[in-house]
Formats: C-alpha cells, sequence, structure tokens
C-alpha cells in the first residue's frame, strides 16, 4: 500500500463581477459605507521617495476600453525593500507606505490611475540578481474568471531592465515592451502610462506566478 | 574558494515561504465562451510561468485597528431606519493554506447583493428594489487560527445578460489577500440545496466538479443563533507554501 500524498484544493477562482466596487471601492459603486477607505493613493505626506503617478486604460480584444476592471498593485519603497516580515533585505523599512493599492476605471473614460513613488529594486530570486525597479499588478473584472499577474517596469531604467531576470525569461523580445511603461511629462508631474491589452495585437505579458 | 563555502553561495535566506504552483486544473480557464463576457477579455497567448520572488511572496499586511466595528455586521453596518429585510444569516469559516494550516491576521471582503437579488451600484438597473438599509458588504480579519465570521442577510438570485433567461443562485463574491501577493483571490460562494447552481454558466466555467463543490457552503445549524440567525460554513482554501529545502536551506518547513 502506498501511502498516500493529500493537500487541500485551492478554492476555486470566480470572475469578480461587473459590481465588485461594492465591496471593494464603495465609493466608486455610489455610496458611503466604511470609515476606513482603501485607495488609489499609496503615498503619505512622509513616505520616502519619488512621487510619480501611473495611469492606463486596459483594452479588451477589440481594443476597446474596459470600465469595470479592478486593478491593485504592490510595489516595494524607495529603498527596494517590501513592507512585510519575509522580506530580510539589508534596506529600510518606510513605515509610512505600505506599498498597495487599488482603484477602478472609470466608468466613463476606462481610465485608472495610482498616486504612488517609484520603488527601488529588489533583490531576485535566491539572492542572485537584483530586479529592476517594478511594479506588480493584479486585475480582476466581469470576464476574467481568474485574476490576472502582470508587471509594470520603467522606461527611464533601460540598463536595469535590460539585466531584468524576469524581463529576460521572455522569450520573444517584442513581448518584453509590453511591460514597459511610457513615461510622460506634465508639468511638474512624471506620469507613466501603461496600459494593459488582455487579448490580440501587443497583448500584455501575463504571468503565472 | 572551498566547496563548502561554494554551496553556501546559494543559501541566502529571502525566499523562505515559497508557494506551491497553482494547480490550474481546479480554476475556470481564461476563455470560457459559455460566459459570454469572457470571450474578450481572455488573454490568447499562454502566461509566462514565473518562480515566485520577493515580489510574489511578500503581500500588503492589514491591521484589525483600520477596521469599523460593524464592517463585518451587514445587518448593521448600513441600517439606517431599521434593519435590513431578508433571512437573517451567520458565515463563517476557516481560511487556510493547502497544507491546512490555518491563515492568520488576514484581510477577507464580501459584497453581495439584496434579499431581493438587486445589487447597490449604480450600473445595477434591475427592477427588484434596493432596501434602504442594506449597503451589501463588508470585511474582516482572520484570527489567530484563520477563522473570520460576518453577518448578513441571505442574498437573491437575479438574472443577468448572457443568455435570455441566465439567472445567478443567489451567491456572495469573497476577496482574500493571504500572506503574499501570490495567493491573491475572488471568489463566490454558493449556498447548500439552491436549484440554480447546475444551470449557472459562471459556476460552468469551473471544469473540475469537486472543485465547484468546495465554492458551495453548508447549513451549519448550530452554529446559528436561536430565534435569531441560521449559519452557514465556508472554507476558503489558499495556495500553500512549499518546501525550499533542496534550494536555499537545509532544514524543511
Amino acid at each position: 500500500m502506498i501511502q498516500s500524498v493529500t493537500y487541500l484544493g485551492e478554492t476555486p477562482s470566480q470572475t469578480a463581477g461587473p459590481y465588485v466596487h461594492i465591496g471593494l471601492i464603495p465609493h466608486q459603486a455610489g455610496f458611503d459605507i466604511f470609515q476606513n477607505n482603501f485607495s488609489h493613493v499609496l503615498t503619505k505626506p512622509e513616505t520616502q521617495g519619488e512621487r510619480i503617478r501611473i495611469e492606463g486604460h486596459v483594452l479588451d480584444g477589440l481594443g476597446e476600453p474596459c470600465k469595470d476592471i479592478l486593478l491593485e498593485i504592490w510595489q516595494a519603497n524607495a529603498a527596494g525593500k517590501y513592507n512585510h516580515p519575509s522580506d530580510r533585505q539589508n534596506k529600510p523599512r518606510d513605515g509610512s507606505f505600505r506599498g498597495w493599492g487599488r482603484t477602478g476605471t472609470d466608468f466613463q473614460t476606462g481610465l485608472y490611475h495610482f498616486e504612488t513613488i517609484k520603488p527601488g529594486p529588489v533583490v531576485g530570486r535566491k539572492g542572485r540578481k537584483p530586479m529592476a525597479p517594478h511594479i506588480n499588478f493584479w486585475i480582476v473584472a466581469r470576464g476574467i474568471n481568474i485574476g490576472l499577474n502582470t508587471r509594470m517596469y520603467f522606461p527611464d531604467e533601460a540598463a536595469l531592465n535590460a539585466e531584468d531576470p524576469v524581463l529576460n525569461i521572455i522569450e520573444q523580445a517584442v513581448r518584453r515592451e509590453t511591460l514597459i511603461a511610457r513615461l510622460e511629462q506634465r508639468g511638474d508631474e512624471k506620469v507613466y502610462v501603461f496600459d494593459i491589452r488582455l487579448q490580440g495585437e501587443g497583448e500584455t505579458v501575463f504571468f503565472d506566478i | 574558494m572551498s566547496q563548502s563555502e561554494t554551496l553556501q553561495g546559494d543559501r541566502t535566506p529571502f525566499n523562505e515561504a515559497e508557494f506551491m504552483s497553482r494547480d490550474r486544473s481546479v480554476h475556470p480557464p481564461a476563455l470560457t465562451p459559455i460566459y459570454k463576457t469572457s470571450v474578450l477579455r481572455s488573454p490568447r497567448l499562454a502566461l509566462w510561468s514565473l518562480q515566485n520572488s520577493l515580489s510574489e511572496v511578500t503581500g500588503p499586511v492589514f491591521d484589525h485597528e483600520e477596521l469599523g466595528p460593524l464592517d463585518n455586521d451587514l445587518i448593521l453596518n448600513y441600517a439606517k431606519t431599521g434593519e435590513p429585510i431578508g433571512e437573517r444569516i451567520i458565515v463563517h469559516g476557516q481560511v487556510m493554506d493547502e497544507n491546512g494550516r490555518g491563515v492568520p491576521n488576514t484581510l477577507v471582503e464580501f459584497w453581495q447583493a439584496n434579499a431581493g437579488g438587486r445589487y447597490r451600484h449604480k450600473n445595477d438597473t434591475y427592477l427588484a428594489p434596493v432596501d434602504p438599509n442594506f449597503g451589501g458588504c463588508g470585511r474582516t480579519i482572520t484570527d489567530a487560527q484563520g477563522y473570520y465570521k460576518f453577518r448578513t442577510v441571505k442574498p437573491g438570485a437575479y438574472p443577468f445578460r448572457n443568455y435570455v433567461d441566465s439567472w445567478r443562485p443567489a451567491h456572495i463574491h469573497f476577496s482574500i489577500f493571504g500572506s503574499g501577493f501570490a495567493q491573491r483571490l475572488i471568489t463566490q460562494m454558493y449556498f447548500e440545496g439552491d436549484p440554480l447552481i447546475p444551470h449557472d454558466q459562471i459556476i460552468a466555467t469551473i471544469p473540475d466538479k469537486a472543485a465547484i463543490s468546495r465554492l458551495i457552503a453548508a447549513l451549519d445549524l448550530r452554529a446559528g443563533v436561536p430565534l435569531d440567525s441560521l449559519a452557514y460554513r465556508f472554507n476558503i482554501v489558499l495556495r500553500g507554501t512549499r518546501s525550499t529545502m533542496f534550494e536555499n536551506k537545509l532544514q524543511g518547513n
């Protein structure tokens, strides 16, 4: 008799549906219920680092902007350290920066945006090779059965991007480009435009993490 | 450099808590034409597989202090002139990982329609009325053993524009974080015995029948409050942590 190897099965994913805002961003659904709301602003006045804005659209297989997407981002602080106990890099933690935020695409325009700081580079897998500064994205919505994971990289970090161990596992160089935002300087504000194409021409790279 | 120093070079302590890879066979694939919206919103190219780095094993940490005292009580958290109309229920369970260990201090959020199947959302135009005393959302943080609970009214079924006669079974949406961003999950909880379950096209996106059964909460009479509320139990399983004993340290878990 062979001993059995058993694990509990993961709970299956289901779509977040068109009314995901009710639970996760009730203001956008049209009502006010919680005292303390999570938001698209990751910074506090005392947060260390260079302020940036990230914005873009999420486009479907016909190139139309999706207007009911929920996006979350997760990122390291300006020194390249995550605010999490598993991050034991010898770098300063910024107590005023959780590193996470969420927002929805606008019901009229489909535009989303975050206000955050530019992250520093984080050590790579097994401590071997640094990863270029990047922001982890997770998106869910009506019609998306399981959340899609991707990463946004910075166009003004070309040297680090060229050495990035994750970008470099993507076999086709043309697909790496889908993860690199476009920089727009608007007055004093640095805006990184990151459009996500769910399907078809220029389809964004999504990861099985 | 001696051989032992060479070996030591790989034993960095950064990624001790890597996750087991996701078993995609229990999840719906992206493209499920039976659920029409997925047709234009599903990637056509394969996912790129990534091994965990710090970016995946870490994730946001939330504190019990950030939540309000009524955040897990949907009967009272939007009560204006009275309490909401509907079947009063308690939903409770444990958030575990695939190894059966409770996931402590993790944020669980939930949202639902009211007893008539109407959502409090500016885009919901279903003719059933909104309940002035029901918001339809809540959140809580699991305790030290991974348990959570909240109180609400049982949601009603509602129609949606997929097939002409498509009705969603009664369900509550759940969002769970876990300890790392790779565990992030959104799902839906259904109710034992609901005859709409076998007809639902969103449930049907899941190919594995056994996996579907794990989304159906069981009536839990003993956890209810006599003469007050029924209860349903819904356990949630997130990805497990795997051993990295031969990669970056000698001991196992």
